[in-house]
């Protein structure tokens, strides 16, 4: 048993944090954020030097071989740095997709575009009215030449504007498969716009869309398994996204209490206060403990006792999450309610991983269904 | 990060393990899975029989007579007695009185009275608390006054755990009313069967008799039992409080717990089908379950730092602590619930050994028993040790400075 970090992923922990702390403050984030793309495409590039853009992926693909937990320890400094890159989308989901279904030739041509920083992609997988099932497709696949036809309407797709192609879910007769489409493929089209944390997403429509027989990913009509391995994946990543957020709004409140005075003394001498913020620091600990258990599991051969995990892990954090985000912006007053401070912005990241890829009630009711099997 | 533990560690849990299934008495671990009374008897011989193997004391050192184990052992080594069903082993000799003793007690203080801990001769309990001093504890009043070699003690301890069946007391009392209070206090070891001392029973409201008061007159202590130096005893006191954190958060035998909790509801039925179906009551099942989780894998993270020793004990315990009581009381509280009307009966011989259950009441067919009881018990677990608004107090201080 160890929860340490190996010293190499101790020193990517420590470059992340630099490179956040040091270059990407909160004004230029502001500034990125409202820029045309929505984030940086300098630090993108620099990602990419640092090797995170390859993390997961194997050597033969110029990756790095990295485990769940290595994508642990980034995505929490990604939540840190309350980074509006499109990691998630391009690496954990579709990158990992790629590594686990992808053709050789696929594999070949996608992972190295991505390590290198040239190729974002986005997931189109989400359709209005199925809530966070991942069985909920309408989109339809039909037969066309030697390949298909795509015709669909996909809801919020994060990082869609950006994305250079697209893994698109769509339905031949009863299977699920998965389609590698173009962005500038005839019959797609975006409308585009900012989410509620700052970055970018898009509701896509596909009308006709025409793709080869190569397009495919994985098993025909059989993906619904890759699918829920890559979104359990993307889960235990946002796990650990969230606690990195948590731990950065504990240590602005924990400063605030300290600084700010009121009846002469500062705020952090009141237990009411003192006790509210101990309860955040609690729940940071704990969920913490969570994203751990998650990363670790992710990787697990088992995909009943990933799921389970993940699952329990995603509901508990998302608890924590919400009681440490809302109490933050609480203990700052006045300035918590502002634009002005990053605890806002830390605020409004957190209860959107709140709602990506399943709520509270979504992940307790999986939590919950798997205490039937046992 | 790697949270599977070493092929010896395995070993090690086997080991437990294969000596419970030969070693714990059925009648004790039946009358510990179905929540009945313990004697004093049980106690003991459960102590005697680990003292055999060699496991009395589990977190001492080798060079006092104890195992000698690492914080991860010793985790694995409650875990599986939680989850057979032994007896807690009572903390208050081997896990309090005796670490201070090893850290501040003369030589001879150690040498006569940690074997006897560990052999289970002495049963120690605690002098700690006042009618006027819980969580203000460093107020205490009850006055040691030296004549020639011995302390002359008067005055009232309460919520005494056990008391009634102990031979020994460790005791906080005032020897000096000068200067700040937390520096007139000394650290005392009496005999209970010293004249002048009077064990009066507090009866809890589960019906139980575990709580004690305990009055002292003119009760003659000789110096030789001072632990460390006079007016250093709230150092001592304060060293025992954080000294205690493999164990604190009772993981194993939350588990335990929870695997029963899960039996019940499987058992019980609402509207015909097991209640375990019914979303609202597993969904409450699955919430405590998620907290235990958390918990254990927080509990490890610590014990494996402190195994490395690359930190000393501090205020994480504190974190335990809180998290540690809280599940406590969910599980006690689902599992009260999960009976339904059948949790309303007070039946007082429910807790006897012998009992084995009602045929009238179709909810004690196995051997649960009533479980208001436990709910009501457990309220106590949020409370004492430091209560969780102290522990909170002790997170803003000593971790986050305010």
């Amino acid at each position: 048993m160890n929860f340490d970090y190996t010293e190499e992923q101790t020193a990517l922990q420590d470059t992340l944090r630099r490179f956040f702390a040091r270059d990407y403050g909160f004004e230029h984030r502001r500034a990125m954020s409202r820029s045309a793309d929505g984030f940086d495409r300098a630090a993108w590039a620099t990602f990419a030097e640092f090797g995170i853009l390859a993390l997961p992926f194997p050597e033969g693909f110029g990756g790095l071989d990295g485990s769940a937990v290595d994508s642990m320890l980034v995505m929490e400094m990604l939540g840190r740095g309350l980074a509006l890159e499109p990691y998630l989308p391009t690496v954990v989901l579709c990158g990992g997709l790629i590594r686990d279904a992808g053709s050789a030739a696929q594999k070949e041509a996608l992972l190295p575009a991505i390590a290198g920083g040239e190729l974002m992609l986005a997931f189109a997988h989400n359709e209005a009215g199925g809530r966070y099932a991942l069985n909920h497709v309408a989109t339809k696949a039909t037969p066309a030449g030697n390949g298909w036809k795509l015709d669909g309407i996909k809801a919020v797709v994060l990082a869609a504007p950006s994305a250079g192609k697209f893994i698109v879910s769509a339905r031949e007769g009863l299977g699920l498969s998965l389609f590698l489409v173009d962005a500038k493929a005839p019959g797609l089209s975006l409308r585009s716009y900012p989410t509620q944390d700052g970055a970018r997403a898009a509701d896509i429509r596909l009308s006709g869309v025409e793709i080869g027989a190569e397009a495919l990913i994985g098993p025909a009509g059989g993906t619904l398994p890759l699918i829920e391995r890559a979104v359990d994946y993307a889960n235990a990543a946002l796990c650990a996204e969230a606690v990195g957020i948590m731990a950065a709004l504990n240590e602005v409140t924990l400063e605030y209490l300290k600084t700010r005075k009121q009846f002469g003394t500062p705020i952090g001498k009141f237990q009411a206060l003192q006790h509210r913020m101990a309860d955040m620091v609690i729940a940071t600990e704990q969920a913490r403990s969570m994203a751990t258990l998650a990363a670790v599991r992710a990787d697990s051969p088992d995909s009943a006792e990933r799921s389970r995990c993940i699952a329990a892990a995603k509901a508990y954090v998302l608890q924590s999450a919400r009681l440490v985000g809302q109490q933050a912006v609480q203990l700052h007053g006045g300035m918590g309610v502002t634009d002005e401070l990053n605890v806002g912005h830390y605020f409004k990241r957190l209860t959107m991983i709140g709602l990506t890829f399943g709520d509270v009630d979504y992940h307790l009711g999986r939590f919950s269904d798997s205490l039937l099997a046992a | 990060m790697d949270l599977n533990f070493t092929p010896e560690e395995h070993a090690f849990r086997d080991e437990v393990r294969s000596f419970l299934d030969g070693n714990l008495p059925a009648e004790i671990s039946r009358k510990v899975h179905g929540g009945r009374r313990m004697t004093r008897d049980d106690f003991v011989r459960w102590q005697k029989i680990l003292h055999a193997r060699g496991w009395g004391a589990s977190s001492w050192p080798v060079s006092h007579g104890g195992t000698g184990w690492s914080p991860v052992q010793q985790h694995i080594f409650d875990e599986e007695c939680a989850d057979a069903g032994a007896p807690m082993q009572l903390p208050f000799g081997l896990k309090m009185v005796a670490p201070v003793i090893m850290a501040f007690g003369n030589p001879a203080q150690q040498a006569h009275f940690l074997p006897r801990i560990v052999d289970g001769t002495d049963w120690w309990c605690q002098g700690y608390s006042e009618p006027g001093s819980g969580s203000d504890l460093a107020s205490l009043k009850t006055r040691a006054v030296r004549e020639g070699d011995h302390y002359v003690v008067n005055g009232q301890k309460t919520w005494n755990t056990l008391g009634q069946y102990a031979d020994w007391i460790f005791c906080l009392v005032r020897t000096s009313t000068e200067g700040r209070q937390q520096e007139g206090i000394s650290f005392l070891l009496i005999d209970m069967k010293t004249p002048g001392i009077t064990v009066r029973p507090i009866i809890m409201m589960d019906g139980e008799h575990e709580i004690n008061e305990v009055w002292f007159e003119d009760v003659r202590v000789p110096v030789e039992n001072r632990v460390g130096e006079e007016n250093k005893g709230w150092t001592y006191a304060k060293f025992l409080l954080g000294h205690e954190r493999t164990g604190i958060a009772g993981v194993g035998r939350s588990k335990r717990e929870l695997k029963k909790l899960k039996a019940i509801a499987r058992r019980e039925s609402s509207a015909g089908r097991p209640l375990i179906e019914d979303p609202r009551f597993r969904d409450r099942i699955a919430q405590v379950e998620m907290e235990l989780m958390a918990l254990e894998i927080t509990n490890l993270r610590v014990i494996s730092a402190e195994g490395e020793k690359k930190r000393a004990p501090g205020p994480e315990a504190s974190i335990l602590k809180i998290k540690g009581s809280e599940i406590q009381q969910m599980l006690t509280e689902l599992q009260m619930q999960a009976l339904g009307h059948y949790a309303l009966p007070y039946l007082h011989e429910s807790l006897d050994p012998a009992w084995s259950g009602d045929p009238a009441m179709p909810s004690y067919e196995d051997d649960a028993g009533p479980l208001s009881g436990h709910y009501f018990n457990v309220r106590k677990t949020t409370i004492y040790g430091g209560s969780n608004e102290i522990q909170k107090n002790i997170i803003s201080q000593m971790i986050l400075g305010l």
